[in-house]
C-alpha cells in the first residue's frame, strides 16, 4: 500500500517534470560542419554554431531575455605541468603535477559574462567557465581538484590559453533576433584530433531552462593522416621508409651535383 | 634576422600557400623558412665538411619544435647529407672501409644505448635539460679547444715558423693496448679498443643530442688514431651515415618522434646548400676555417648555457603524458 503511494507520488512528480519541460523553451542548434579535416595547409579554422530558442504557447514571458553558454570540449588527455626551480645555478624542472583526463581543448562562449545572468553557486555546480571547470590532479594514487588558487592549476590554464587551446569568450554567442543565436568556435592549428562536444545551456531569469548538445570531429586527412598513423602504429616500417628516403635524397644530390 | 623572420614564419598568420602542417611535430610551418634553414646549415656543413646537426637541432628547438622531435628528425637529415658526402668520398677512394666497420661495431651499441637513455629521460621529464647540458659541456669544451688550436696555428704561420705536424711515427699509450689490427688504407696499426670506444661514444651522443658528430669525430680520428687526413672525412661520414640511419629507425620504433615531412624539407635544403658551402670552403685557408668553425661551435654552446643560467620567462611548462609531443 505504502509502496504504491510512493510510486504514485514519484510518477506524479515525473509527469510534472515532463510537463514543465514541454511547456518551457527548447534549444535547436546546428553546426556549420560535423567534420574538420587537417590537410597539409591546415592553419586552424572556425566552426559556426547557430540555432534558435524554440518557444511554444505555454512558454512564459522572459523579461530579461535569454542567455546562452556554449561549452566546447575536445578529447581528453593527461597533462604534466612542470615548474622550473634553481639548482646549482641552473634552471631545471623541479616540481610537477599531473592533470588527469582533462580536455585538450576547451572553449566557453557566452552571450555575456555568466556571473551577470546566473548565481555563482549555480555556475559552480554546472562547472561553467574555465575557472570553474573541474581539473582533477593526480595526488598520490588518488585524483582530486585542488584550490582554485593553486599555482599549477593557474599555470595550466594560462599556458593552455596562450596556445588558444582554452578559450573564454564572454561575447562569443550573439543573438541576431530575440530567439536566433550564433556562435563562432575558434579552432587553432594545434587542436588535437578527436571528438569534440558542444554543450549548450540556455538561461533565463537566473535559471537554467534548457540544454542542447552537438558533436563534431577533427581528423587528419589524406597523407598527413597516413603518416601520423603509421608513425605510431608501424614505427619500424615508418623508420625504415624515412631512412630510405634520406638515403635516396643523399644519392640524388650526389648524382645531380656530381662534379668529377 | 634569419631567426626572427623564421620564427614569424612559424606563426599561423603566415601566407597560406607556403604553410605546411607537420604531422609529427604537430605544427604548421612555412616551407620556405624551413628550406632556407636547411640551405644555410647545409652551406656551413659543406664548408667545414661536417653534418651540421649541432646547428640544426638547436635551430629547430629555438623555432618551437620540441627538443625530442628535433633530435629525432635531425638524425634523418644528417643521414641524407652524410650519404651524399660519403658517396663522393667513396668515388675518390677516400674511405677506409675496414676502419669504418670497426668504428660501427661500437657505433651500433652506442646508438642503441643513446636511444634507450633518451626514452628513459623523456619519461622522467629531464630530457630537455640533459640535451641542454650536453650541448653546453660538449660544444663549450670542443669549441674552446678548436679556437685555441686555430689561433695558435694562425700565430705560428704569421711568425713564419713551420707548421708543426703531429703525425707519423709518434706513439701514444693508445698504441700499447692489445687487440691490434692493421688498417691498410689508413696505414695505421692500432688497438681496436680505442676504435670501438670512439664509435660507441659517437653513436651515443649522436642519438641523444641529434648531432652526427663530424666535428668531434674528425679530430679524434686524427689525434688519437693518427688517421691520415685524406681518408678521415670520408671514413667519418660513413660512420655518421650508418649511426644516424640507425638512430632514425630506433627513434621511430621507440618514440615515434621522427617527422618525415620536416626531415625531407630540411635534407633537400641541406644537400643543396652543402654543394655551395664546399666550394666556398675550398677557397679558405685551413686554420681560418677551423677558427670559424670553433667560434660557431662555441657560440651554440654559450647560447645553451645562457638559457640555462638566465631565469626563464616562464617557470611552468606543460606536456602531454603519452603520445606525440
Amino acid at each position: 500500500m505504502r509502496r504504491a503511494a510512493i510510486t504514485a507520488v514519484a510518477l506524479a512528480c515525473l509527469m510534472a517534470g515532463l510537463g514543465a519541460r514541454a511547456a518551457a523553451e527548447q534549444l535547436v542548434s546546428s553546426l556549420s560542419s560535423q567534420r574538420v579535416l587537417i590537410t597539409p595547409s591546415f592553419v586552424g579554422t572556425e566552426l559556426v554554431l547557430f540555432g534558435i530558442v524554440e518557444r511554444d504557447a505555454a512558454s512564459p514571458q522572459r523579461r530579461g531575455g535569454y542567455d546562452i553558454v556554449a561549452t566546447v570540449s575536445g578529447p581528453r588527455e593527461t597533462i604534466v605541468v612542470r615548474r622550473k626551480g634553481r639548482m646549482l645555478g641552473i634552471w631545471v624542472n623541479a616540481e610537477s603535477r599531473t592533470f588527469v583526463e582533462v580536455p585538450a581543448y576547451l572553449a566557453v562562449l557566452s552571450t555575456r559574462p555568466p556571473e551577470q545572468f546566473a548565481s555563482v553557486d549555480l555556475l559552480r555546480r554546472l562547472q561553467l567557465g574555465l575557472r570553474r571547470t573541474l581539473l582533477p590532479q593526480l595526488i598520490g594514487s588518488d585524483t582530486a581538484d585542488v584550490l582554485r588558487e593553486d599555482p599549477f592549476r593557474a599555470a595550466f590554464l594560462r599556458l593552455k590559453q596562450s596556445r588558444d587551446l582554452y578559450v573564454e569568450a564572454p561575447d562569443g554567442v550573439t543573438f541576431r533576433t530575440p530567439v536566433l543565436y550564433r556562435a563562432n568556435i575558434p579552432l587553432p592549428a594545434a587542436a588535437p584530433v578527436g571528438t569534440y562536444e558542444v554543450d549548450l545551456k540556455l538561461f533565463a531569469d537566473g535559471a537554467l531552462i534548457a540544454r542542447g548538445r552537438e558533436t563534431f570531429e577533427i581528423a587528419k586527412f589524406g597523407f598527413e593522416q597516413f603518416l601520423a598513423a603509421s608513425a605510431v602504429n608501424d614505427g619500424l616500417l615508418y623508420g625504415l621508409a624515412t631512412a630510405a628516403m634520406a638515403l635516396l635524397t643523399g644519392w640524388i644530390a650526389s648524382v645531380v651535383f656530381r662534379r668529377d | 634576422m634569419l631567426l626572427e623572420s623564421a620564427r614569424r614564419g612559424l606563426a599561423p598568420a603566415g601566407g597560406r600557400a607556403v604553410q605546411i602542417y607537420l604531422p609529427i611535430a604537430d605544427l604548421p610551418v612555412n616551407v620556405f623558412v624551413v628550406f632556407a634553414m636547411g640551405l644555410a646549415v647545409g652551406f656551413i656543413s659543406g664548408m667545414f665538411g661536417i653534418g651540421g646537426g649541432f646547428l640544426m637541432t638547436p635551430l629547430l628547438i629555438f623555432l618551437g619544435v620540441s627538443p625530442a622531435v628535433s633530435v629525432a628528425t635531425v638524425s634523418t637529415h644528417i643521414a641524407a647529407s652524410s650519404f651524399s658526402g660519403a658517396i663522393s668520398y667513396w668515388r675518390r677512394r677516400a674511405v677506409d672501409l675496414s676502419l669504418a666497420t670497426m668504428l660501427l661495431l661500437g657505433g651500433f651499441v652506442g646508438t642503441a644505448a643513446g636511444v634507450g637513455l633518451f626514452t628513459y629521460l623523456r619519461a622522467l621529464g629531464q630530457l630537455d635539460l640533459t640535451i641542454s647540458l650536453l650541448y653546453v659541456a660538449l660544444l663549450g669544451s670542443v669549441g674552446t679547444l678548436m679556437v685555441v688550436e686555430a689561433v695558435r696555428a694562425i700565430l705560428r704561420s704569421r711568425s713564419g715558423k713551420p707548421v708543426e705536424l703531429r703525425r707519423g711515427g709518434t706513439h701514444t699509450w693508445l698504441h700499447g693496448l692489445p687487440l691490434k689490427m692493421r688498417f691498410k688504407q689508413s696505414r695505421i696499426y692500432v688497438s681496436t679498443i680505442p676504435v670501438w670506444t670512439i664509435g660507441l661514444l659517437m653513436g651515443f651522443i649522436g642519438a641523444i643530442m641529434g648531432i652526427g658528430g663530424g666535428f668531434l669525430l674528425v679530430p679524434m680520428l686524427i689525434y688519437f688514431l693518427r688517421v691520415p687526413t685524406n681518408v678521415v672525412i670520408g671514413t667519418s661520414m660513413v660512420l655518421t651515415l650508418v649511426t644516424m640511419a640507425t638512430a632514425t629507425v630506433l627513434h621511430s620504433v621507440t618514440n615515434h618522434l621522427v617527422d618525415a615531412i620536416l626531415a625531407l624539407i630540411l635534407m633537400v635544403g641541406g644537400v643543396t646548400g652543402a654543394q655551395f658551402g664546399a666550394r666556398a670552403g675550398q677557397r679558405m685557408r685551413g686554420e681560418r676555417l677551423r677558427l670559424l668553425l670553433g667560434v660557431l661551435v662555441l657560440a651554440v654552446g654559450i647560447r645553451f648555457a645562457v638559457d640555462l643560467v638566465l631565469r626563464p620567462e616562464d617557470l611552468y611548462s606543460i606536456r602531454m603524458m603519452e603520445g606525440q609531443q
